[in-house]
């Protein structure tokens, strides 16, 4: 069972992976918001599994708000609101999809290396989720400054804080308070997101960020 | 309850209760009077943990000899911040660069970032105390993008998504820490208590601290707005309205790096972990020749002490990385300094880009013959924030010098190198602010000079004499450091 168990746990942290790449070359505004949904459905998976695993069940509170928030009601606001605001539905890249593919996998290699050395005297659980946590923010913040438009850095953004989702979790016994305050604060950043894209459409016909960029104090 | 722990729950009460009074009050008069009222209270309970007895650190809840400098600290500037705010605010309204109903959300978004600033200081828990330095990030980002013009817009934007990512890095660094003291302390709240850990911290894994270290000096560095994590600040300065930009020089950049010190603590108490002094050093240095090198392309008046910020920031870094009793003491007198000059240099720098409805440097002209009590004030916080004598800055900057002279003579040379360069920065655009023939608007300024006295009164009085026990205090505090 114990085997099984962390079989189960290596198989949807690694998934979680898989699918940060997989973000990494869409090329579609719509097809990376369902691909962030995925994200979300497999980050509750494996946090429900923990919470299975380690007999916590204050994990399965964080799951149930991965699955409801990050899987369901944030891809679904931000498709209306590309929608609504009938933004390009292509996605430019700043680096092309390549070099890009090839970063990702130096940053993956980057965070095993790190984190399996430096980890050694962890419970193994705890130290391979640690390794891919690490994959998935580096990943995530790789799709950040690999985008031009601003809804795809947010959705970077947030696979980034599923990475410190999964992390938490794996850390075993990790008190409550920072789960919520995760799933607080995405909840907060999203308002914040929402009303950014709106005034930045109001103001600019365009979320492409490079237009803002014309806008600096500097060159008044 | 004890009058102890009374006092630290009204620090945070009174801000998280104004805020949600101040979000339903409607007039402009109302609501200034009470923001003040609430900054004050908040100013007084802080003052009230110097004289009480401490209370015992509990799970969420520490005062200890550190904190009590950054609460008072940072209390005192809300509150004179709020005073200048309300006659800023009032010239804002008139001009309707902000409606009554914005009014609502700043004042409400003020005092609960004043509520996260302070918690951020008393949590004795680390996951907490990332919490909060979110809470206050968040809400600045929000009083950034106040005014919704391009340039804010953009500001706030930039803000936002660089914080994030540093506050994220962060949360993992702070993860990691928790990870590392897992099979020494064991499961549950304790790993997370700092005095819990830093009574516990010889025995933890080095390697996993050190990484630890890494990702919670990037990630809080990026909010203390070290180079070249900095790029969200001369932004965010520049384009919200001129109370926020003199709270985060003043206080947001304190609070991140509070939390570094934190760590840096934590980490000086394993033998085995890596040393945090030249990583900090390091970056603080490479801060200050950058931040000195920019200064001279500045062409907006917010912009340039923005980055006159960094630099200070990176000073007092330098200090803390340096490390000992002699440089860890000057950089805490360097931050309160910095804090009270910059804070005062803004509240000027306010109301003279009302007055002349820019912040071009090259439209505003002849100052101290215009407005000289706007404009000498200008001058004698540009002065101070240069470190010339017999200003505090002067006595931090001087401390700072002599001790990196005695222990590694080398670093003290691209250090002065640095410190020169801005001086001659500043200087040069004091001397065409405040003096020649005026330019622009000519108008008298509706501002109160108040907060700003109050300011340069104190970073005069600093640099001429500090009191006995303020001395042996800081000395406390600087040995605490390590």
């Amino acid at each position: 069972m114990h085997n099984l168990a962390f079989d189960i746990a290596h198989l949807l942290a690694g998934g979680l992976v898989l699918i940060s790449f997989m973000m990494l070359y869409q090329d579609r505004l719509y097809a990376l918001l369902n691909i962030f949904a995925l994200h979300a459905v497999v980050l509750a998976l494996s946090v429900a599994w923990q919470a299975f695993v380690q007999n916590a069940p204050h994990l399965y509170v964080t799951a149930v708000i991965a699955l409801v928030f990050k899987a369901i009601v944030i891809p679904v606001a931000l498709h209306r609101i590309v929608k609504q605001l009938g933004i390009h539905r292509d996605i430019e890249n700043a680096v092309g999809i390549g070099p890009t593919m090839l970063a990702g996998m130096g940053l993956v290699a980057l965070s095993m290396v790190l984190m399996l050395r430096v980890t050694g005297a962890a419970d193994p659980l705890a130290r391979e989720d640690l390794a891919f946590a690490l994959s998935v923010v580096l990943l995530g913040l790789l799709v950040m400054v690999t985008r031009r438009n601003a809804v795809s850095q947010v959705v970077g953004f947030m696979s980034l804080e599923n990475g410190l989702v999964l992390a938490a979790t794996g850390a075993k016994g990790m008190p409550l308070v920072v789960e919520i305050s995760v799933a607080f604060s995405i909840l907060i950043a999203f308002i914040v997101i929402g009303v950014f894209l709106f005034r930045i459409r109001e103001r600019f016909d365009t979320v492409d960020v490079g237009a803002l960029d014309e806008f600096r104090g500097e060159r008044r | 309850m004890t009058a102890a722990s009374d006092a630290v729950a009204w620090v945070l009460l009174i801000p998280i209760c104004a805020a949600a009074v101040l979000a339903v009050l409607p007039g402009y008069r109302l609501t200034a009077g009470i923001n003040i009222l609430a900054s004050l209270g908040t100013l007084l309970a802080a003052l009230s943990l110097l004289v009480i007895e401490r209370p015992q650190p509990g799970q969420y809840l520490l005062i200890d000899d550190l904190n009590i400098v950054f609460i008072v600290l940072s209390t005192f500037v809300g509150f004179t911040t709020s005073v200048f705010s309300a006659s800023y605010i009032a010239h804002e309204l008139e001009t309707g660069r902000l409606t009554p109903g914005y009014l609502r959300f700043y004042h409400a978004m003020y005092q609960v970032m004043m509520f996260g600033m302070n918690l951020a200081f008393v949590s004795n828990n680390i996951g907490l105390m990332w919490v909060a330095v979110e809470i206050a990030t968040l809400t600045t980002v929000l009083m950034v993008g106040i005014y919704r013009t391009h340039a804010a817009l953009e500001a706030a934007w930039k803000y936002f998504i660089l914080g994030s990512v540093g506050i994220a890095l962060a949360l993992f660094g702070t993860i990691l820490v928790y990870m590392a003291a897992l099979p020494v302390i064991g499961e549950g709240q304790d790993a997370m208590v700092w005095t819990v850990l830093i009574s516990r911290a010889a025995t933890f894994d080095p390697a996993l601290l050190n990484v630890a270290f890494i990702f919670l000096l990037l990630g809080y560095g990026t909010k203390v707005g070290l180079a070249p994590l900095h790029a969200w600040l001369p932004d965010a300065h520049a384009e919200g309205p001129t109370p926020i930009s003199a709270v985060l020089s003043g206080l947001l950049l304190n609070v991140a790096l509070y939390a570094v010190l934190r760590f840096k603590i934590l980490l000086a108490a394993n033998p085995d972990a890596i040393s945090p002094g030249p990583l900090m050093a390091t970056m603080g240095l490479t801060s200050l020749l950058f931040a000195a090198f920019m200064l001279y392309r500045r062409r907006d008046i917010k912009r340039l002490f923005a980055y006159s910020s960094i630099e200070h920031m990176g000073i007092i870094v330098f200090a803390f990385g340096m490390g000992g009793p002699l440089a860890n003491f000057a950089g805490l007198l360097h931050m309160v300094m910095h804090s009270l000059t910059k804070s005062g240099i803004f509240y000027a720098v306010g109301h003279i880009a009302q007055v002349k409805g820019t912040q071009r440097i090259a439209n505003i002209r002849g100052l101290t013959e215009t407005h000289p009590a706007l404009g000498w004030s200008l001058v004698i916080g540009v002065v101070a924030i240069a470190g010339l004598p017999p200003l505090g800055i002067f006595m931090s900057e001087f401390l700072i010098v002599s001790s990196t002279f005695a222990r590694q003579p080398l670093l003290a040379i691209p250090l002065v190198f640095g410190l020169l360069l801005a001086f001659g920065a500043l200087i040069l655009r004091l001397t065409s602010l405040a003096f020649g023939e005026p330019r622009g608007n000519t108008a008298p300024a509706g501002a109160s000079y108040l907060p700003m006295f109050a300011h340069f009164a104190l970073v005069l009085t600093a640099g001429i004499y500090l009191p006995g026990p303020l001395v042996v205090w800081f000395q406390h505090v600087a040995n605490l450091l390590g």
